[in-house]
């Protein structure tokens, strides 16, 4: 099977889910946290658990849920608990290994943006807010992020400090980035198949710094695309059903 | 205390009044929508609505113009982008304007926990470094731990004067039993004055397992059966999330005229939560 035509987020979803090893226990955020943990969990990791902020413990979804909170995550799960033991006694009392990010801008430290875009007061745009991100980078042994790259998302000053993140990688569509040992500013180390450095640069808001030697990620391989489109076939078909309720009177 | 079975629509005229601090709870699981839109029906205002997650049913009453105040810790449409009427309140101040009052999720769960505690604050490690912190600060503080002198963050309780949960079921005794994903509604219902719940059925003896999640009915002010009560969200066990939904209201609620439009179509001009689900098209 051939893997040349992946897609830049399916390469950013791959690179994502190869930096989580077995046997982690792994809060997750959804959208793409989630799509990279679940691809993560079918391929090298079939022991990785997976705690959504919801209450669920070591869920396995066949499908990939669109809220935080399905009933597929509650139905696949060892354990269902109250949302304020997920944050007190899982997270904050250090029992997670993972936390995994996104956001809608991020500094050089990898601080996140999520609340507005514009002064807090008078915002130009109101973003959905905090939900449970600056206590997953706080008390997370490791904090992972991944975003798009565009010059307007990745800013020399955020707009608003969400959470304030010093995470081990950011992973975008175009490379990685991981932080600087002395300065801890976040700096390319990783480029994509066919990606320059100078693409990178262009597409980020504050001036770059890049590794000394740069690495080029594996394209995805056969087995993780093939997994990953399944995962979102199957996913597109489950959300595009309608529910119809059987009233009893 | 003894337990009334009521309308849906008698629930809230008795226990839902303007001005009053309310909490509809659950976390994307067993969100009380039809009790949202009875309220929308019987034009409540100036409502403070408590909500970790505003979600679908805070845009509809925010945009009905129910709410001057809101108190949450992430409000988007979960997996598909923003939710454009609570967008509207705070960027536009359409269709008046809303003070809000703005927590992280674990800030939220301990507002909640020490309100259903009967203590005046709660304490947490986070806010550190935070917006949040900075915005806030009547509502977040930094204090000394008396014994170790760590700094931890007190956030006041939270104490609604209403909190309206879906459950599953009621016995005909007035005890509630929510199975599930039950994220903080367990810390609402113990912190609010009156509970207030809608229920898919009301059965003769609850079959709950020795540590369920039951509420007892000395705690429910008032029970009202409400098929299908969290539709569009969901009860487990009975009916599954609306993914398609929440994804088509995302272009229902963009513009003010199309959300109007369909407020009126489906909410005000429907009688009660079955005429809703038929108008929608989704009840069989």
């Amino acid at each position: 099977m051939t893997t040349s035509a992946h897609t830049p987020d399916e390469m950013m979803t791959v690179a994502a889910a190869r930096r989580l090893r077995n046997g982690a226990v792994c809060f997750v955020g959804i959208g793409l946290p989630s799509a990279a943990c679940n691809l993560a969990r079918i391929t090298h990791a079939p022991d990785l658990v997976l705690i959504y902020e919801s209450g669920t413990v070591g869920a396995r979804p066949t499908v990939l849920p669109l809220s935080i909170g399905d009933g597929e995550l509650a139905e696949t799960a060892r354990s269902v608990i109250p949302l304020p033991e997920i944050f007190t006694h899982y997270l904050q009392r250090g029992r997670v290994d993972i936390g995994f990010l996104g956001a809608a801008q991020v500094d050089r430290f990898g601080n996140l943006n999520s609340t507005v875009i514009g002064p807090y007061s008078q915002p130009t745009v109101r973003l959905p807010g905090a939900g449970g991100a600056p206590e997953i980078a706080a008390h997370a042994r490791e904090v992972l992020v991944v975003m798009k790259q565009s010059a307007r998302s990745f800013v020399e000053q955020l707009d608003f400090c969400t959470t304030q993140a010093r995470p081990s990688a950011l992973i975008t569509d175009l490379g990685v980035f991981e932080p600087e040992a002395t300065t801890r500013e976040l700096s390319l180390v990783a480029v994509f198949e066919g990606v320059t450095a100078d693409a990178v640069i262009a597409a980020c808001g504050w001036p770059l710094r890049v590794a000394d030697r740069l690495a080029t990620v594996a394209p995805p391989t056969g087995e993780e695309l093939g997994i990953l489109r399944d995962l979102h076939a199957r996913t597109r078909d489950a959300h595009a059903e309608r529910v119809r309720i059987r009233l009893p009177f | 205390m003894t337990t009334a079975f009521l309308s849906l629509r008698d629930a809230m005229a008795t226990h839902v009044h303007d001005g009053m601090t309310v909490a509809l709870e659950g976390f994307t699981h067993l969100i009380p929508f039809a009790a949202g839109h009875e309220l929308i029906r019987q034009q409540r205002r100036g409502l403070t609505l408590v909500r970790m997650t505003p979600d679908l049913i805070y845009d509809q009453m925010i945009g009905m113009g129910c709410a001057t105040s809101l108190v949450f810790s992430w409000g988007g449409n979960p997996g598909v982008g923003s939710l454009h009427r609570l967008r509207d309140a705070i960027e536009n101040q359409w269709p008046n304007a809303i003070t809000i009052d703005e927590h992280s999720h674990a800030g939220m769960a301990v507002r909640y926990s020490a309100g259903a505690s009967g203590l005046p604050f709660g304490i947490l490690k986070g806010y550190t470094g935070t917006g949040l912190a900075v915005e806030n600060r009547a509502h977040v503080m930094t204090i000394p731990c008396p014994f170790t002198g760590e700094d931890v963050t007190a956030l006041p309780a939270l104490t609604p004067d209403v909190t309206i949960l879906h459950a599953q079921q009621a016995d005909v005794a007035g005890n509630v039993l929510l199975r599930g994903i039950v994220g903080a509604s367990r810390e609402a219902a113990m912190a609010a004055t009156r509970l207030v719940v809608t229920v898919e059925e009301v059965v003769e003896e609850l079959a709950a397992p020795m540590n369920a999640f039951v509420i007892p009915s000395w705690q429910v002010h008032a029970i009202a059966e409400v098929p299908g009560g969290a539709y569009p969200s969901y009860a487990l066990g009975f009916y599954s999330r609306d993914n398609a939904f929440y994804q088509a209201w995302d272009d229902i609620a963009r513009t003010r005229p199309e959300f109007q439009a369909w407020m009126e179509r489906h909410v005000l001009s429907t009688t009660d939560h079955t005429e809703f689900l038929r108008s929608v098209g989704a009840a069989e």
